[in-house]
């Protein structure tokens, strides 16, 4: 449900007035406009502002890990308009696993799989799911909360 | 001469192309991918078929060290990202911190803001520029442009105390006052540099062999460099006048006057040319910013989240118990998230900051340039010779810091 603050918002109207379902929250702060989503409404979405609203490109895909909270990461999407010269936020709880934007965006790719990589989440229909920055036989996702800052794996001289 | 054959198909049969393939590393320790990145390359003769960018050799875990450091301690952080632009990165840091806490910057601090930025700008492109052209074979370039780069350094250094790692834009205002006489070297800087520009430009833009080997080569469909995400000064070069200091100002560039330089070749020369008027433009941009330097102080009036002067701290109570307060407990920031965005030399460059009103963040994500220009590599570089992936990876000006963080 679109809140009563973001009626008069020109974006968040549009996007309300076709996929009225999609839309959880919503809020205007700072001047910068972020919209909640259902998780499986994403691409429909994405797909709304990049086709009818002039959203040509997509700026980042990043998480935040909520840990312990149920489901734990918000994927936040920023698109930006050049045309229009509009940001937008976009963002979708889950608590493991997302629909890739790769399909609408090409730009998500490597996003997608640094946040894959740091975080653990996984991205249905990716083309390259595979870590970005850490080495490949890496254990474990380093931007969970859960995950230690400081300190080693193991000591010398301990096998695994 | 004036036929470059860039068409594998014309050479060589489909079938006898498959034995021919061979792979081919380049990078991470090759000179020309400056710094550490590694492309696999699988060529055919000259010709590259595919090239995968593997990066994260230089990934150092920033993002994960900001969500254990305080506010005031990540802006050494983000001199490290990208350390070719680290005041950018503070100043983006900065904004975006200030952003949240509502903060109101005096002008003076806005004015050596875009001072420092714009002279941040003049250096980077000073570095692509000597080695993009060292990579083609002008060695002289790399020597000039470095002669320049040490009076900017000595610039900085004069500013912050450091040459590489200023740290001198902090949430709030500035981190010292600049030090009596600063204007001197700048004036001195800005009265010989144009100069400079015209002796660079001499040199290349009617040397053969530049000309062969930027004009024409590395084009993509502007649609598809904006689908990739490239930005800054290439997808300037590819025609659309996109630049964050135009579009959203912050830090006061509404009050400046300048032009943002654009071309629709969409070669690597038309990039070159892009960037040359670009350090035309931040001259003017400098001039202005020197002519028309307000007065006052360079700290925001916010005794709860800026440190107080040094002369307080030392006389006044009050001063001493919130120096205190912040340096040990550090500043809380109002729960909220921003997504700010500066034009960092290499394009758009973005911190998406989260806090939970803590003193310490939740979560620091940085949308850096290098990362998403250097993920349409295999676009540009595909189906061209081996020779061209050079100029094409000087052209995008990559940092490999900026892109693993």
């Amino acid at each position: 449900m679109l809140p009563e603050t973001l009626q008069e918002n020109e974006l968040a109207a549009a996007l309300a007035a076709v996929y009225p379902a999609a839309i959880i929250d919503g809020v205007l702060a700072h001047g910068e406009l972020t919209l909640h989503l259902e998780p499986g409404d994403i691409l429909t979405v994405l797909e709304f502002f990049k086709r009818q609203q002039q959203f040509e490109r997509l700026s980042t895909v990043t998480a935040v890990d909520r840990y312990p909270m149920e489901p734990r990461f918000e994927l936040v999407y920023h698109l930006q308009s050049v045309a229009r010269n509009l940001r937008i936020r976009l963002k979708a709880s889950v608590s493991d696993e997302i629909s890739s934007a790769t399909a609408v965006y090409a730009a998500a790719n490597w996003y997608e799989r640094e946040v894959f990589d740091l975080f653990g989440v996984v991205f249905k229909g990716h083309p390259n799911p595979k870590r970005i920055m850490m080495p490949d036989d890496w254990e474990g996702h380093p931007l969970r909360r859960d995950f230690p800052t400081h300190g080693f794996k193991y000591t010398y001289g301990e096998q695994k | 001469m004036s036929e470059i054959i860039t068409d594998p198909e014309l050479h060589h049969e489909p079938e006898a192309r498959s034995s021919r393939r061979m792979t081919l590393n380049m990078g991470p320790q090759h000179p020309s991918t400056h710094g550490v990145l590694r492309v696999v390359l699988e060529i055919d003769g000259e010709f590259i078929e595919k090239a995968t960018p593997e990066i994260g050799y230089l990934h150092t875990g920033i993002e994960k060290q900001c969500e254990a450091l305080n506010w005031q301690q990540i802006i050494t952080l983000t001199d490290r990202v990208d350390y070719l632009a680290n005041l950018s990165n503070n100043l983006c840091y900065s904004l975006a911190v200030e952003k949240l806490l509502g903060l109101e910057i005096p002008p003076k601090a806005q004015w050596l803001r875009v001072l420092l930025t714009e002279l941040t700008r003049i250096n980077s492109h000073l570095v692509w520029l000597g080695t993009h052209a060292l990579d083609m074979g002008a060695m002289t370039m790399f020597f000039l442009t470095f002669r320049e780069r040490e009076d900017l350094l000595r610039i900085f250094e004069m500013f912050s105390g450091q040459r590489l790692m200023t740290s001198y834009i902090r949430p709030g205002g500035l981190a010292l006052d600049p030090p009596r006489g600063w204007e001197k070297p700048v004036k001195a800087f800005l009265a010989d540099f144009p100069n400079k520009i015209d002796e660079y430009e001499t040199l290349l833009n009617n040397n053969p062999i530049w000309l062969r080997r930027t004009k024409g080569i590395g084009i993509l469909p502007v649609e598809e460099m904006l689908e990739i995400g490239i930005t800054g000064p290439l997808i300037r070069a590819a025609g659309i006048p996109m630049d964050a200091r135009k579009m959203t100002p912050y830090s006061s560039y509404e009050k400046f006057d300048f032009n943002v330089p654009t071309a629709t070749e969409n070669d690597v020369f038309a990039r070159y040319s892009v960037r040359m008027r670009e350090l035309r433009e931040s001259l003017k941009i400098i001039q202005q910013a020197l002519d028309g330097l307000p007065e006052g102080p360079i700290r925001a009036d916010a005794h709860r989240v800026v440190l107080p002067e040094r002369e307080k701290m030392k006389t006044q109570m009050e001063a001493l118990i919130y120096h205190f307060k912040i340096v040990t407990e550090g500043i809380a920031v109002p729960e909220g998230e921003v997504y700010q965005v500066v034009e960092s030399p290499r394009g758009e460059l973005g911190y998406y900051i989260v806090s939970d009103g803590s003193a310490k963040p939740l979560r620091v994500h940085m949308r850096t340039p290098s990362f998403a220009n250097l993920q349409g590599l295999p676009n540009l570089v595909e189906k061209r010779q081996i020779s061209d992936a050079i100029a094409i990876m000087g052209s995008l000006d990559f940092v490999l810091g900026d892109c693993d963080r």
